[in-house]
């Protein structure tokens, strides 16, 4: 049994919560759903918002019933216990972690953490993280599974201008930026990949139940992909694996 | 064409809004109110979800290149045409070089205008709707200005013009909302619950697309505010540390971190998109098959109104 709760949000959405916290498996829930009611079509559902621990499905309760899409809800919940096979899709974003101009925070981050560049850089290229959602900013991926040991703590005074493409650290999350804005995380290096290109025909590279693999490159790299990604003739690779046990 | 002569704070093309974005991050946008933007485009023989200008607190001053028809809806804003007073909720024959000039609105917040046709835009995710925030959409993905100039797709002057007119809706300085308990009640206080369902709030001025910031009595909560973030919902009522309610509207976000006591009727929207501020809020709980009946009730009505404009039913039965 899925332990699922079903709570409407208003007479056009429901949100179908797996849990309260964060953790791989109750997300895993949340993207396997999302996959089953796509797969079953049901006319009247406009959009589904994956988050952590829930799914937001809105719909049309004129097209679609109440009662008929919770049942829909309940069936994919239980028909969907195997998703925790389903191979991961990763991909691997170079990230450029040297200098002021793109990892003004890294001094910082090593003091907190009494880890050298190196090291930090290490931990973080490291590990493959899982989309838990988007959201924040189109495009803007809340990556997990950082390894707490290069957990810091958000900047006391949030910058007002963030370059695209910066990857920070705030807490025990990490992220890239997908566009200038406003933030408060501490950033450890540049993307040259663009996380949300708008006249691209995918605008956002990312889904929610993606995986991230960052690895390191020179200034030089970045000078050179940041090119290749505005002629538009830059793809990261994806790799599929199996899941961890 | 229409060029632009003055623009006001906040003048963007709308439409139903962007759909299939939410999962991304891209916030909904859309018409703040739909009902003025269906109407509008009724009257103008239009399909109700076209693009619509929806100015803010203040109309515009244009120039029409083309003979056309237009209808205003939404806040009341006295307008003139080529000196001339114009009724709101009427279809009106424009001939080309006329001069459209609007006040600042007396009564609502929004005020919306529709051609016949519509404008020659290109949809962006599917929509017209300006995303101001991400630039995506609408005119240039901004708020128009001063000498923009509007393409029209397939103006033209509708021979019964003036026979299509409907009655204007009545902007209360006090408003009862209709609105569904959940999805975290269960994170106030049962005393929590009868304030939020009975107290009276004031909507204050840092409202916008986004959302409409209430005050009035402190909501008490049985759990801390902050959620693990998720999806939000059209008219969802989220409740920071602070116990205010804040009531998101088209541009929210798409997901967010703080208890979400009620979520409001999707057909008293509308009402809400003209609340000024300093109007007074009063939330009455409905049951979601209340909602549902309700809404079936509305439709009906805008169907009816439809079809006494000879036009097809556009929504479902």
């Amino acid at each position: 049994m899925t332990n699922i709760k079903i709570l409407p949000a208003g007479d056009s959405a429901v949100c179908a919560e797996f849990g309260r916290e964060i953790s791989p498996e109750i997300n895993r829930k949340v993207t396997a759903l999302k996959k089953a009611l796509e797969k079953k079509n049901l006319p009247g559902i406009s959009e589904m918002i994956p988050s952590y621990r829930s799914l937001l499905i809105l719909y049309h309760p004129l097209i679609l019933p109440f009662e008929k899409l919770e049942k829909a809800i309940r069936e994919s919940a239980e028909e969907n216990t195997g998703a925790e096979k389903e191979k991961k899709r990763i991909f691997h974003i170079p990230v450029c972690y040297s200098g002021r101009e793109y990892a003004p925070d890294m001094p910082s981050v090593c003091d907190y953490t009494s880890l050298s560049e190196k090291e930090v850089i290490g931990i973080h290229t490291g590990t493959d993280y899982r989309v838990y959602m988007l959201g924040f900013l189109p495009g803007f991926a809340y990556l997990g599974g950082m390894s707490e040991k290069i957990a810091v703590p958000r900047l006391e005074t949030p910058r007002k201008k963030i370059f695209a493409g910066a990857v920070g650290i705030g807490g025990n999350q990490t992220g890239v930026y997908p566009l200038e804005s406003p933030g408060g995380w501490r950033l450890i290096g540049k993307t040259p990949v663009r996380f949300y290109a708008k006249e691209k025909k995918e605008p956002v590279l990312l889904r929610a139940g993606d995986y991230v693999r960052f690895f390191e490159i020179s200034e030089a790299e970045l000078q050179v992909i940041a090119r290749q990604e505005e002629n538009g003739t830059y793809t990261p690779e994806i790799t599929e694996e199996a899941p961890a046990k | 064409m229409i060029r632009i002569i003055a623009a006001g704070p906040l003048c963007t093309v709308q439409d139903e809004g962007r759909t299939g974005w939410q999962e991304f991050g891209f916030p909904q946008t859309g018409a703040a109110d739909k009902k003025a933007m269906y109407l509008a485009n009724l009257l103008v023989g239009n399909d109700p979800g076209e693009g619509v200008l929806e100015m803010t607190v203040k109309g515009i001053t244009a120039q029409f290149f083309a003979d056309c028809t237009i209808a205003l809806t939404g806040a009341e804003i006295p307008a003139l045409l080529n000196g001339n007073s114009l009724p709101p909720y009427t279809a009106i024959p424009v001939t080309k070089g006329s001069i459209l000039h609007m006040a600042a609105a007396v009564s609502g917040c929004r005020g919306y205008l529709a051609v016949s046709g519509g404008f020659a835009l290109d949809k962006e995710m599917g929509s017209l709707s300006t995303g101001l925030k991400f630039g995506v959409g609408g005119f240039h993905g901004r708020k128009l200005r001063q000498k923009d100039e509007l393409p029209l797709k397939a103006p033209k002057i509708l021979p019964d013009a003036k026979r299509r007119t409907i009655s204007r809706p009545v902007y209360e300085a006090e408003l009862s909302i209709r609105a569904i308990p959940g999805p975290q009640d269960d994170y106030f206080t049962e005393q929590g619950m009868k304030t939020f369902f009975s107290a009276s709030y004031r909507v204050t001025p840092a409202s916008d697309r986004m959302g409409i910031r209430l005050e009035g009595e402190m909501l008490e909560a049985a759990l801390p505010m902050d959620i693990v973030s998720d999806g939000i919902a059209p008219g969802s009522v989220q409740v920071p540390g602070n116990g205010q309610p804040i009531i998101l509207l088209c541009d929210r976000q798409t997901t967010g971190g703080y208890a979400k006591i009620a979520t409001v009727y999707s057909g008293d929207l509308s009402k809400l998109a003209q609340a000024v501020p300093g109007t007074v809020i009063r939330f009455q709980r409905i049951s979601l098959p209340e909602a549902h009946k309700a809404l079936r009730e509305d439709q009906n009505t805008l169907n009816k109104m439809a079809e006494a404009l000879h036009q097809p039913p556009p929504f479902h039965p």
